[in-house]
């Protein structure tokens, strides 16, 4: 599984990497990234797909193997 | 005497400011953008997918003006001011427009990321120990005034580097600008005024001395290499102040509120405490505190109803978090809930700067109450009071402990 963040979308609300933080991270203003490549790390499926869940934005594409 | 919510509905009325959620049921069902002529006259979309469309529409809608009644007429004295300080102070970028709008947005998110945020939490976690703590002997207290409205506005003034010792003041202001002064604009001209007049000073004051501390950082930013101009660096503090305080002390005090009257959601929070961070989401969903308002800018409908330029749109976010449509079962409050895309800190450009700070705020008073207070009750319903219009949550809230 891998995720991507849209970055015209994104506007920092912080929840997905509130609720995953081992797929996203804050840049310097608040706004999210993807850990690495955005390959989701095994076990953290559930939390990526948490994460695109709760975008108010909707700026978080879950890609399915 | 009945109001008729989707024709003259009035945010004011002791029953919406109490118990909205009806009201919105039925307007969502019956009229979703209702329209009413009080306030200087308001619309109020109440759907989702409406407050979402407006929020992101920056070509239509203005944020020039974002409290729920209109602004009363300048006095002499504030005119001068502006042209003293060669602007207009407003609250920036609250208050911004795009283009002005990204970079007096891009100067303070710094301030806010989850990293610059971060060594406020010991503090937080100290304040909110030591304020219930001193509750203990008692067994009861007032879990608003004397907790949840003690919080945030030590943080701010913190961030501001301004001493504790005025948060009495700040508070009162606060209530000012946004709760009484939001239906007498005596009151709200007058705490506008104290507010501007104290920042005023305080940027004075830092540019002899520089601190660790927001506003002096903004005298050292620049933007495209000229100076941020004082008159903005006090509209921002003005924001800082006016939108970090009553807003999490508010959302504080509705979680607690919650917490109160349903004890098997504070017992599972005691028991299962890693679903804090989702069950803070919910909370701040249920019971979101700001409703914030736009100007049209230029004619546009929105559900089928036609706005015109210079009238007022209430973006109510805690209306749209409790549409069916996109949460189920809305009035109930799953502190699990999976699917969660609330609008509590609003959304698109204007999202609120502050909410990694509020976020962290809600949690560490929450968490710090429940270490000391896992058991708890309303002492007396009829002493609970309720503030709302521009940002809801308890103002009085008696509990009592029990083993």
């Amino acid at each position: 599984m891998k995720v991507r963040v849209l970055d015209d979308k994104c506007q920092g609300h912080g929840r997905c990497y509130g609720l995953a933080p081992e797929v996203f991270e804050s840049d310097d203003i608040g706004n999210a990234c993807v850990i690495g490549d955005g390959t989701v790390p095994a076990g953290q499926e559930e939390a990526a797909q948490l994460a695109a869940d709760n975008c108010p934005e909707f700026a978080i594409e879950v890609i399915p193997d | 005497m009945t109001i008729d919510w989707s024709t003259d509905y009035d945010i004011f009325d002791p029953e919406y400011i109490k118990e909205p959620f009806p009201i919105w049921d039925e307007l969502r069902k019956t009229c979703p953008v209702p329209h009413t002529e009080r306030w200087g006259g308001s619309w109020m979309p109440t759907t989702y997918k409406d407050v979402h469309d407006v929020a992101h529409d920056t070509e239509h809608f203005s944020s020039r003006e974002v409290l729920v009644t209109p602004p009363p007429e300048p006095s002499e004295e504030a005119e001068e001011f502006v042209i003293q300080l060669g602007g207009d102070v407003a609250a920036p970028p609250i208050t911004s427009d795009p283009p002005e709008h990204t970079w007096a947005r891009r100067l303070i998110l710094p301030y806010f990321s989850p990293k610059a945020i971060e060594p406020y939490e010991p503090l937080t976690r100290d304040l909110a120990r030591s304020l219930v703590e001193k509750m203990l002997p008692e067994g009861r207290g007032d879990a608003a005034e004397g907790y949840a409205q003690q919080i945030p506005v030590r943080i701010i003034a913190k961030m501001l580097g301004i001493p504790e010792s005025m948060s009495d003041e700040f508070t009162s202001w606060v209530r000012g600008a946004l709760e009484i002064g939001a239906t007498d604009a005596e009151v709200r001209q007058e705490a506008f005024r104290n507010i501007i007049t104290y920042l005023y000073e305080q940027v004075m004051a830092r540019k002899e001395q520089r601190g660790d501390d927001i506003l002096s950082k903004l005298l050292d930013a620049d933007v495209d290499g000229e100076p941020v101009p004082d008159y903005h660096i006090i509209g921002t503090g003005v924001l800082i102040l006016v939108a970090g305080i009553d807003t999490t002390w508010s959302s504080i005090g509705s979680a607690l509120w919650h917490l109160a009257t349903h004890p098997e959601d504070r017992r599972r929070l005691v028991n299962e405490p890693e679903i804090m961070p989702l069950a803070i989401e919910e909370l701040l969903r249920a019971y979101s505190p700001v409703t914030m308002a736009r100007v049209v800018d230029k004619e546009v409908t929105v559900n089928g109803r036609t706005m015109c330029p210079g009238e007022r749109v209430l973006l109510s976010f805690p209306a749209a978090n409790r549409d069916p449509e996109v949460f189920e079962n809305p009035d109930e409050v799953i502190l699990d809930r999976k699917q969660n895309r609330h609008m509590a800190f609003g959304a698109g450009i204007h999202r609120c700067a502050g909410s990694n700070l509020a976020r962290m705020e809600l949690r560490v008073a929450i968490e710090e109450w429940l270490r000391a207070v896992p058991e708890f009750s309303i002492e007396d319903e009829s002493k609970v009071t309720w503030a709302g219009g521009q940002v809801r949550g308890p103002r009085n809230l008696p509990v009592v402990f029990s083993a």
